[in-house]
């Protein structure tokens, strides 16, 4: 099929060089797509959305009332990392994790950090989410973060940049191996002999992890998957990883402490559990320790986890790291523990509560994007240059009465990778969401979620706002072999 | 496993079935009023006696004609034993147990609930039911199937037998109940009034005619009744449906045969055995209809002791006693 024109937009294209030609990365890629016969690929596009519709893979909308189960878009062209930059990457992610892992422990017992002062007493003392009922807590093997979801974008400079760790509840990973799947059923002749590094050993990992970390002298720890339930919007994703590593996907209301231990309520009687994979936030985890109206925790669940009889993934408390303002010290928080500089770099951040940056967000309110502090999901977030004065004036008054509720960022211009619209290949913005496990050992799971902006010009990726989904392809070192050749004219004369 | 996911996969199966069942009394019933020289509205009455829902219906209906009870008992969302409601919430049931589930399970119930749903809006369902009644029955067979060709034979396998075969023992002694005096207006059971063609209805819509004629030959209501009742290889007979009730009652508890650990596998394996004893001519001479009942109440009672037993909160305080 004809690739061109593709007008790429001024920013960078994860595809093509500005000068047309595919990066070294897509080179293969490209190759083969340009054998297809005219109309394939959006014949191979309607089939795996078909695909999609069978399996049933959705995701809840809130706003809606029947019918919530959404399918969320797949878009057929991958997003393809070389070898060489993926290994930086998950360098950098593991670097990260682990002195972020250092740090939540530290504020929560010898406060080092904080006496050396690298970090603000005031700054870690102010965060919403920081836990008292965690304070003087070491999980097992002092790990407070199990699974991260890091999400990273490129900048029109070619640099990716880590724009927020998720550390609570990340979710996606299902996509991610639906998304392969998919891609296997649909594409197999253009995947076939890429040399993709494989994901599928994620659920494995994750079971690992998760049994790696259960209080120390249980010999055979039972795991369970804990979901707010079926209206929750990653239901389908709790759902699909518990079945996947046969573990028990159980409600809140199948827990019960009895006799210093979490058990649940079976047919037998009651069983012990061991570690806890909560797909719930802090808030909601334990009445009798957080909210008090909450129906979806398990009460007294904290003394237990304070007692060190059941393990927590990820532990309470972690959230502290996820303040956007807190955010803004990592790389300070990794020459701390390590010191060595960040692999990945950061946003530039300016935090509002500093009297200096202050100023200087409000007098360049126009060019940046002002974020609040602790939402997630694209929630309250002023984009500057598209923002009318009203809102900025708004904004402006919000920060100037809360500031330690803001931080703001320059807007950078996501880079974008080719996406079928229509009968045309359109350059389309997207970022990546890697996922990072943490137990007795590190494991980064080899590329992650692409979500794409599908409006044309749209910087906003999300599932709930007009996003959908891309294939991540990791290559493997060597990929320029010709193993796959011989399937050409197969595949030419087959489409 | 999960007491909720039990209690899930019970009530799934229990669902599905009651659907099925619903749809083969329309089906029966309508066959019968057919050969009527007048749509006589009293002949849809016996119908919601058998699904035991009077009450319900006279709230909002005010005559049972033919519409108004086909419209109550198949479409009617705020009726809970309608057929839509009942496929409804075994897919609702479903939707929240599917790490449990095979996927083909779980696409023959979306297939089976958008097909009611679709029904329901057509009118011409209601004129001339039995091609949907026919097609519900079937969509039940497939899931029924997958479950059974899909799906590990293993605790929760149990849980949604022992469900269906409760269900499906209840319908059949109601169906049997109902149209047994319908079609003795004289109580004697025998007679030059006999009606061949509705006595052969009635056992057609248990699936029950050809499986009758093979092995007892002439129409006789006596025969009739114990063969619903009493044979122990016909699927939808009641002692068929309380044996594997059993079987999968002592998979689950892991009880030795004859033995019990559990209130409600005790009641059931006194039931089963009421039944292996039972013999017809002295059923009829206590009174068939006294005996249904009685049997109703029991599984009623089985139906409540499996939720204490497996399924509620409150029985963890105390250890299940020991036979």
């Amino acid at each position: 099929m004809l690739l061109l024109p593709y007008e790429m937009e001024d920013g960078f294209d994860e595809m093509f060089a500005p000068d047309g030609r595919p990066r070294a990365s897509g080179e293969r890629f490209v190759r083969r797509l340009e054998t297809l016969a005219d109309g394939s690929l959006q014949q191979r596009q309607k089939s795996a959305e078909l695909n999609l519709q069978n399996m049933g893979i959705t995701f809840n909308v809130y706003s809606h009332q029947a019918g919530t189960e959404k399918v969320w878009p797949f878009d057929l062209l991958p997003r393809i990392i070389d070898a060489d930059e993926w290994s930086t990457i998950a360098r950098g992610l593991e670097q990260r994790i682990r002195a972020l892992n250092l740090f939540v422990d530290d504020i929560y017992n010898d406060r080092k950090i904080i006496k050396d002062k690298a970090v603000p007493e005031a700054l870690v003392g102010s965060s919403k989410t920081l836990r008292k009922q965690c304070v003087g807590l070491r999980p097992a093997e002092g790990v407070w973060c199990h699974i991260s979801g890091v999400d990273l974008i490129r900048d029109a400079d070619g640099q990716l940049y880590v724009l927020e760790d998720n550390l609570r509840c990340p979710s996606g990973v299902s996509y991610v191996l639906e998304n392969r799947e998919l891609m296997k059923r649909t594409f197999a002749h253009v995947f076939e002999g890429m040399s993709v590094e494989p994901i599928d050993e994620y659920p494995e990992q994750l079971l690992k992890t998760l049994l790696d970390c259960a209080p120390p002298g249980v010999s055979d720890p039972v795991a369970v998957l804990l979901t707010p339930g079926v209206h929750n919007s990653a239901y389908f994703e709790h759902s699909f990883l518990a079945q996947q590593m046969g573990i028990e996907l159980v409600h809140g209301s199948d827990l019960v402490v009895k006799d210093g231990f979490v058990h649940m309520i079976t047919t037998r009687g009651l069983q012990r559990v061991d570690v806890i994979y909560r797909r719930i936030d802090d808030d909601f985890l334990d009445p009798a320790s957080f909210r008090a109206d909450s129906c979806l925790g398990v009460k007294h669940l904290m003394d237990v986890f304070r007692a060190g009889r059941v393990s927590l993934a990820n532990a309470p408390g972690t959230g502290v790291a996820d303040d956007k303002a807190v955010y803004a010290y990592v790389p300070d928080i990794i020459r701390y523990y390590f010191g060595e500089d960040p692999i990945l770099p950061n946003v530039p951040t300016f935090l509002c509560d500093d009297d200096k940056q202050r100023e200087h967000v409000l007098s360049h309110l126009d060019q940046l994007v002002v974020k609040p502090t602790n939402e997630s999901g694209g929630y309250g977030i002023l984009m500057g240059p598209h923002a009318s004065p009203n809102e900025r004036a708004k904004c402006a008054e919000a920060i100037r009465k809360n500031p330690r509720d803001w931080i703001a960022q320059p807007m950078l211009n996501l880079s974008t990778v080719p996406t079928l619209v229509g009968d045309q290949l359109k350059p389309r913005h997207v970022d990546l969401r890697p996922f990072v496990l943490c137990g007795k050992e590190v494991f980064v799971m080899p590329g992650g979620l692409t979500r794409v902006a599908l409006q044309e010009g749209s910087m906003v990726v999300n599932s709930s706002q007009g996003g959908g989904s891309k294939d991540t392809w990791v290559l493997r070192n060597g990929n320029a072999t010709n193993s796959a050749t011989t399937s050409n004219a197969e595949e030419a004369s087959s489409c | 496993m999960l007491s909720r996911v039990a209690e899930t996969v019970y009530w799934l199966s229990r669902y599905i079935e009651r659907a099925e069942n619903i749809a083969r009394f329309i089906d029966v019933n309508y066959n019968l009023t057919l050969g009527e020289a007048e749509p006589l509205s009293k002949q849809w009455t016996p119908l919601l006696e058998t699904t035991a829902d009077q009450d319900e219906f006279a709230k909002r209906y005010d005559r049972p004609t033919r519409e108004n009870v086909l419209q109550f008992l198949s479409f009617d969302d705020q009726n809970g034993n309608s057929m839509i409601s009942c496929v409804a919430r075994a897919r609702e049931n479903a939707r929240t147990i599917r790490e449990v589930i095979s996927s083909v399970v779980w696409e023959q119930l979306n297939t089976f609930h958008l097909l009611v749903q679709a029904a329901g809006h057509v009118p011409e369902t209601l004129e001339q039911p039995q091609q949907f009644c026919e097609r519900v029955r079937l969509t039940s067979h497939l899931l029924v199937g997958a479950m059974d060709a899909t799906m590990s034979h293993d605790e929760a396998w149990h849980f949604s037998r022992l469900g269906r075969m409760i269900e499906r023992a209840d319908k059949t002694s109601r169906l049997l109940d109902v149209q047994y005096y319908n079609l003795l207006p004289d109580g004697s059971g025998v007679g030059p009034s006999l009606d061949v063609v509705r006595w052969a209805a009635l056992l057609r819509s248990a699936s029950a005619l050809e499986s009758y004629r093979r092995l007892r030959g002439k129409i006789v209501p006596r025969r009739v009744a114990e063969f619903l009742m009493l044979d122990r290889k016909f699927p939808r007979a009641m002692h068929f449906a309380v044996m594997r009730a059993r079987d999968s009652m002592r998979m689950i508890t892991g009880s030795e045969s004859d033995t019990y650990c559990y209130h409600s596998e005790q009641l059931l394996g006194r039931l089963c055995s009421n039944l292996d004893y039972a013999v017809i001519d002295d059923i009829i001479q206590d009174g068939l209809h006294q005996s249904i009942d009685q049997f109703q109440c029991q599984l009623n009672t089985i139906g409540q002791e499996i939720h204490e037993d497996f399924f509620s909160v409150d029985r963890l305080n105390a250890p299940p006693a020991p036979a």
